[in-house]
């Protein structure tokens, strides 16, 4: 099979130098592809970023009238919160698995949940290790991620009971996770919300909790299906349905192949067939005519901008400062795309809506940030080009980096360039 | 309401699905739209050469009691001890009314005949949520969800250009939302340069380049937008030195002084004589659930300061004096306190329209705060009346055929 390497290298993984390129192309494009999505043997990258103990969630045993040991959890619930943003961020750079990584980003963005509503490291991070465990399964994941504590709290699915039903999670369950809009009736979500009664968080247990006392028993009719419908019962009729599949395809497409183009018909119904196997679908997505033909379309995440250039650039986060580390996630937050926090149950924008004038200045700002990390050696417009694998400068772009001799502002101009914002 | 939930309410309008949309089709950049100073009008006016109209969108749903003060009315007292305002600090519009005593400036728009104030206005059978009902209002749809926002229907029925409606807020409002096209979504954010980095250097970054794939060229333009706007409020401010300049912060929840920086970025546009027929601008943080006084007031502030600033500015020019602002949230609040010295979603609530070209006064009836319907206001007013007026009067435009069950009354607060 042909196809240009480092475009699969690039919407894969996240950021791979001029050397890794040139690698990839003496192994060829199938054999990477397998490597890329199952990568032989254990994750020695990131035993260098092991997963955070917090210990208990600092409100378990606080007493609601107690002000000031209140105040107290809420400081130290924020210093978890930003201590397990650093920690991924770490964990993307330093990681052997990038395509298994950035695949954990991807459904990070569609079961979209944010830290913060739920606050609680504890349950984000539990949240994000049940993504993680389950990446490579559709159905297993949609199992655990409709009674997962973090994303019932984030959806007021806690608030969801017999007496008084709350419609939320039942409808994003629908629209955002497993259908998408318009493949299903209000009916359906009314019936479904009720699926869903009765689940309630255990916050010292990190658990949900399911209270008969508030479920709705009894029969049920969703999407023409009649039945004791509970949580497992209502996910295993949503994955049965023919949209669920391709709506998944469909979502994969969008964020690795095009967010402006829909998926091609034989491409998408490929997918379909290795569903729920989520590595098998991406293994059709990237052996696809049509994702090749998709070069030069797609505008980085602003997560995987900065995340390619610190891989690149050999930047450790962990051994920047906290203050440094802090700065550079307000910068993501700057950009749009703090991890852990995505704007609404949606989950990220895309395409020309990372391109705002607003962006532009953070930008700027971050990548003089990392730059400034940096002792590097005299550079030349070429060997800044080899270090974040862009294939050619356009004239405009090495007219500017011609002109300049401080190396960190060559790099700093190189990864603001609009060539390294698209892939 | 913060920007997550403004998105949220994007999504749940539903007008988020397009695949246009989705990729980002409305976002111009500022260089493109500042330098659209087309001497042909956008979107002609079916009636001949319209006005301007600037819609101010609160969000979160503003207390209208605490607005337009009911202070002469003992159940006004009566229903919310804690929050009402004592006769004596009103600023007086009649013997009944009052404004809040945070909006000075627009008490003086008052006097000047400037400001008229459309009292109880809502629809039938309220909505409390805040996505719901917002839809509703942009929609100006209360039978059921549409896709389109009215502005969007306006847009499409006059073929309009695409600068023709223009938002200034974080994430294009559906209002803005046609079938075949789409207003455009302008970021105002982070407008100075770090020190050390020449603008010359960005600016030449930021040339595009004719080989090049269309989403570099508009990361490229992005930069030519940073230095544009940099440029253009810098001289905004150096105009009216009262205005608050950038945000420092880049959280992007629409409060701060985001209002009045994006209403500055209007009143260059329209004395740089940009076609825009239609702006579309925002404030945050109305859902005042609690502690509600500090946090109301602070809001209120912040609105009259830039509303004050934006009108005064609009009698310089001539283009100016056509442009009409109208200003509405989603609903008001309860007229009873809640426990926490807040208020919960409510119904019906005050519009403001003010401009050159405003007839100054009250419109419309005051809404009982006896006769209420299960503890809120009844509203007097349909806010379709409002957006048909000025459909028919700034835009030239048929209400009828943008606005479903338009019944054909014009309120007369507009000059023709």
């Amino acid at each position: 099979m042909a196809g240009d390497v480092a475009l699969l290298l690039r919407r894969a993984g996240f950021g791979p130098t001029a050397a890794e390129i040139a690698a990839a192309r003496q192994v060829g494009y199938a054999p990477t592809l397998a490597t890329l999505l199952t990568p032989p043997g254990p994750d020695i990258g990131a035993t260098q970023a092991p997963i955070p103990a917090f210990g208990p969630d600092p409100y378990v045993g606080v007493r609601a009238q107690d002000q000031r040991a209140r105040a107290q959890a809420d400081e130290r619930r924020r210093s978890q919160a930003s201590a397990l943003g650093r920690w991924w961020l770490d964990r993307m750079t330093v990681s052997s698995h990038e395509a298994i990584e950035k695949l954990v980003f991807f459904w990070h963005g569609h079961w979209a949940t944010s830290i913060t509503k739920v606050k609680s490291a504890q349950l984000m991070l539990r949240h994000h290790r049940t993504i993680r465990d389950n990446a490579g399964d559709v159905a297993r994941l949609a199992h655990r991620m409709v009674v997962d504590p973090a994303l019932v709290y984030w959806l007021d699915g806690h608030l969801n009971t017999r007496q008084a039903p709350n419609e939320n999670l039942a409808r994003e369950l629908f629209e955002l996770f497993l259908l998408g809009i318009g493949r299903y009736d209000e009916a359906d979500v009314k019936r479904a919300a009720q699926a869903l009664t009765g689940w309630q968080i255990d916050l010292a247990e990190e658990r949900s909790v399911f209270v008969p006392s508030r479920h709705r028993a009894g029969v049920k009719t969703v999407l023409g299906v009649t039945g004791r419908l509970g949580a497992d019962e209502l996910v295993d009729l949503l994955l049965r349905d023919r949209a669920c599949p391709r709506f998944i395809a469909s979502r994969l497409w969008f964020r690795y192949a095009s967010s402006a183009r829909p998926i091609p018909e034989d491409v998408r119904e490929r997918m379909v067939e290795a569903f729920p196997n989520t590595l098998a679908m991406l293994r059709t997505l990237f052996e696809a005519e049509a994702f090749q033909a998709t070069a030069g379309t797609m505008v980085k995440q602003p997560v995987e901008w900065l995340v390619g250039a610190m891989r690149q650039l050999r930047v450790r986060p962990r051994l920047a400062t906290t203050e440094t580390m802090t700065q550079i996630l307000d910068g993501l937050s700057g950009l749009g795309q703090r991890p852990f926090a995505p704007p609404s149950v949606g989950g990220w924008p895309s395409g020309a809506a990372w391109l705002t004038s607003a962006a532009a200045h953070v930008r700027l700002r971050l990548a003089a940030k990392l730059a400034r990390l940096l002792v590097p050696d005299p550079l030349t417009p070429e060997d800044v080009a080899h270090i974040l694998g862009i294939d050619r400068w356009t004239d405009r772009t090495y007219a500017v980096l011609r002109g300049v001799t401080n190396a960190r502002l060559l790099l700093t101009l190189g990864m603001v360039s609009p060539e390294y914002l698209v892939t | 309401m913060d920007l997550v939930t403004r998105r949220r309410f994007l999504l749940a309008s539903g007008v988020a699905a397009g695949g246009a949309l989705a990729a980002g089709a409305g976002a111009i950049s500022f260089a493109e739209l500042f330098n659209s100073t087309d001497p042909e009008p956008a979107a002609p006016a079916e009636g001949g050469a319209g006005g301007t109209l600037v819609l101010v969108t609160l969000y979160g749903g503003n207390d209208g009691l605490n607005t337009v003060i009911p202070y002469a009315d003992p159940a006004y007292r009566k229903a919310r001890p804690e929050l009402a305002y004592r006769s004596k600090d009103v600023l007086r519009l009649d013997k009944n009314l009052g404004l809040n005593p945070m909006l000075r400036g627009l008490r003086r728009l008052w006097s000047d005949k400037r400001l008229a104030i459309v009292l109880g206005a809502g629809y039938p059978r309220p909505d409390r949520s805040h996505f719901r009902s917002m839809d509703i209002w942009q929609t100006a749809s209360p039978a059921g969800p549409v896709s389109t926002g009215w502005v969007g229907r306006w847009l499409d029925g006059t073929k309009a250009p695409l600068a023709a409606a223009v938002s200034f807020e974080p994430v294009l409002p559906p209002l803005l939302v046609g079938r075949t096209r789409v207003g455009a979504c302008v970021s105002y954010r982070g407008l100075t340069l770090p020190e050390w980095v020449q603008p010359d250097l960005v600016a030449a970054l930021g040339r595009g380049q004719p080989d090049e794939p269309e989403m570099q060229r508009r990361a490229a333009a992005s930069y030519q937008d940073l230095l544009t706007m940099e440029r253009v409020l810098k001289e905004a401010e150096q105009a009216d030195p009262a205005e608050p300049g950038s945000e420092s912060s880049a959280t992007g929840t629409g409060g701060g002084n985001a209002l009045a920086a994006q209403l500055a970025l209007v009143t260059r546009c329209i004395e740089k004589g940009v076609p825009t027929r239609v702006y579309s601008v925002s404030l945050g943080g109305f859902d005042t659930h609690a502690q509600e006084r500090a946090g109301h007031e602070a809001l209120l502030r912040q609105l009259d300061q830039a509303l004050t600033a934006f009108v005064t500015a609009l009698g310089r020019t001539p283009a100016g004096r056509d442009v009409t602002v109208v200003v509405y949230s989603e609903f008001g609040r309860r007229v009873r306190a809640n426990a926490s010295d807040g208020t919960d979603h409510g119904t019906a609530g005050p519009m403001l329209v003010l401009g050159p070209r405003v007839v100054g006064g009250l419109y419309g009836e005051q809404p009982s705060l006896t006769d209420l319907d299960d503890g809120d206001l009844k509203a007097t007013t349909d806010f379709r009346a409002v957006f048909g007026t000025v459909l028919a009067t700034v835009l030239r435009a048929d209400p009828a055929r943008y606005i479903e069950g338009y019944r054909g009354e014009l309120l007369p607060f507009l000059r023709a």
